[in-house]
């Protein structure tokens, strides 16, 4: 009987305690990013010179300099803490971004200040991939197919805008920034920022076409904020 | 042992004359009124060269033939005004032999070269970069909005810099990665390119011409086939010059008129 009483307080005890440790251990940042307007056209995108890779679309690929969801939804929008935040040692994890079917997948990468960049090519032809920093150091890298993987960091933030040398529609970002709180907008144009301690944080929104916009938020316990971006399309 | 030399000489023009008169690795056909007076041309050229290069063999042989194994010391035998006669030979004979051809060469160059296009040719802009070709028609209103270099933005599909919030003539404006033209009708290519040489090149046309940076040059064909022919870089132009193609896409009036719909939907 006594043992049972003991099992018992001992497993309710276990129980609160693995319950208390599963409270979200810090505030949450939430939110849609939506444009207002009408964006210009995504165009399709002409590969005949490069076989091996048209042959992989049914239909053409559309640029993705700015790519819409439905209502009004804003996709590979970064959504960042510019200000308020401490900034953070790079994390061991590698950052991945593959060149296939003549195209960066994904079309923005995020990686932190001084993180590994792993960068493949996984199509039949020669790419060669130029990043066009101004703030890091710019560079460009041949890499034929089957060559191994591209392996760099960058030590500032920055947003940049690459491109292959060798294929002039393709473009992507590699948006490189001080801490680990970050997140794409996703098809819905929504984003969360989870696990943020207590303080004042400026939540920037980046587009690459759009152009960048800040609000201020201040975190005081595991509460859920919303914020939400509005960006200004652009007809041409 | 000169003999078998004289008959090995015969043997080897012989074996080198059959692929040319046998047509073997013949270009493909021509589809431009121009490729066919080229064709004459080349054709002309490959058989004078041919049957004088044939016979220089063979009179070469012969004299092997009849002049080898004579013993040590023979005296050589001399041909009637010695050197001389030879020298002024040859310069007569390769002489009239380059005059022929030049002139006749000539006239097929200017025929296709220096010869203006009609006025209603449909002109198309050809921006060659490394590394791919890029094809610009003026749309609807039948005009080319201005080219604006700083506003070149390949990742949206910009390639020649245009900028159609601010240039009306812009608005209706195609580009295109393909070379699409009606059968039958002139062309006339406005060519430039946006960094180094390049040149233009199809096979079935017969012509090429190279883009040279900071002009802007123009060539001009009629295509007389539908069908998709491939348009080569044939000027080094870096690392993926030998990847850098393009195509010429001849179709009926009817098609292009649907294919220029087509784009400018899309536009």
């Amino acid at each position: 009987m006594r043992i049972t009483l003991v099992g018992v307080a001992g497993l309710a005890v276990f129980v609160a305690l693995t319950a208390a440790s599963a409270q979200p251990s810090g505030g949450t940042v939430s939110g849609k990013i939506s444009y207002e307007g009408t964006p210009a056209k995504p165009r399709p995108i002409d590969m005949s010179k490069e076989p091996s890779c048209a042959k992989q679309y049914a239909a053409p690929l559309k640029t993705e300099t700015v790519v819409t969801g439905p209502n009004n939804a804003l996709e590979n929008v970064v959504i960042y803490i510019s200000a308020g935040a401490p900034d953070e040692a790079a994390p061991s994890q590698v950052a991945v971004s593959a060149q296939k079917g003549c195209r960066y997948v994904p079309h923005v990468v995020v990686l932190q200040v001084n993180q590994e960049l792993k960068i493949t090519n996984e199509d039949q032809t020669l790419h060669n991939v130029h990043a066009q920093a101004t703030s890091n150091r710019e560079w460009n890298l041949s890499q034929t197919q089957g060559a191994a993987p591209i392996i760099q960091k960058f030590d500032k933030p920055e947003f940049i805008s690459v491109k292959c040398n060798v294929h002039p529609w393709m473009s992507g970002v590699f948006a490189v920034v001080k801490n680990s709180h970050y997140a794409i907008s996703a098809a819905d144009g929504g984003f969360t920022l989870p696990n943020l301690p207590p303080g004042t944080y400026t939540i920037t929104a980046h587009h690459e076409s759009y152009g960048e916009q800040s609000q201020v938020v201040t975190i005081t316990g595991n509460e859920k904020k919303s914020v939400n971006f509005v960006f200004k399309a652009k007809a041409y | 042992m000169g003999k078998w030399f004289a008959i090995l000489i015969v043997i080897v023009a012989l074996a080198s004359a059959y692929p040319i008169l046998f047509h073997q690795y013949a270009p493909p056909k021509t589809i431009s009124t121009d490729g066919q007076a080229i064709d004459k041309e080349l054709d002309a050229t490959m058989a004078e060269a041919g049957i004088t290069f044939l016979l220089a063999q063979f009179v070469l042989a012969f004299f092997i033939w009849k002049f080898t194994g004579r013993a040590t010391g023979a005296k050589p035998s001399r041909l009637p005004g010695g050197a001389k006669l030879m020298v002024a030979a040859a310069f007569v004979l390769v002489g009239a032999e380059l005059l022929a051809l030049g002139v006749s060469g000539q006239r097929t160059w200017a025929s296709v070269y220096l010869t203006a296009p009609k006025a209603d040719a449909l002109q198309i802009q050809a921006q060659a970069g490394q590394f791919a070709f890029y094809f610009h028609y003026p749309g609807a209103d039948g005009k080319f909005g201005p080219l604006h270099p700083e506003k070149i933005d390949d990742a949206n599909g910009n390639f020649f810099g245009l900028d159609p919030e601010h240039d009306v003539d812009s608005r209706d404006d195609i580009i295109s990665g393909e070379l699409v033209v009606p059968v039958n009708r002139e062309i006339l290519l406005l060519l430039h390119t946006k960094d180094v040489g390049h040149s233009f090149y199809v096979r079935e046309l017969r012509i090429q011409q190279d883009f040279v940076p900071g002009l802007d040059l123009s060539m001009h064909f009629t295509a007389d086939t539908v069908g998709r022919y491939e348009i080569v870089c044939t000027q080094l132009c870096g690392m993926s010059h030998y990847n850098m193609k393009a195509y010429l896409n001849v179709m009926s009036q009817e098609d292009f008129e649907k294919w220029m719909k087509q784009k400018a939907a899309e536009q």
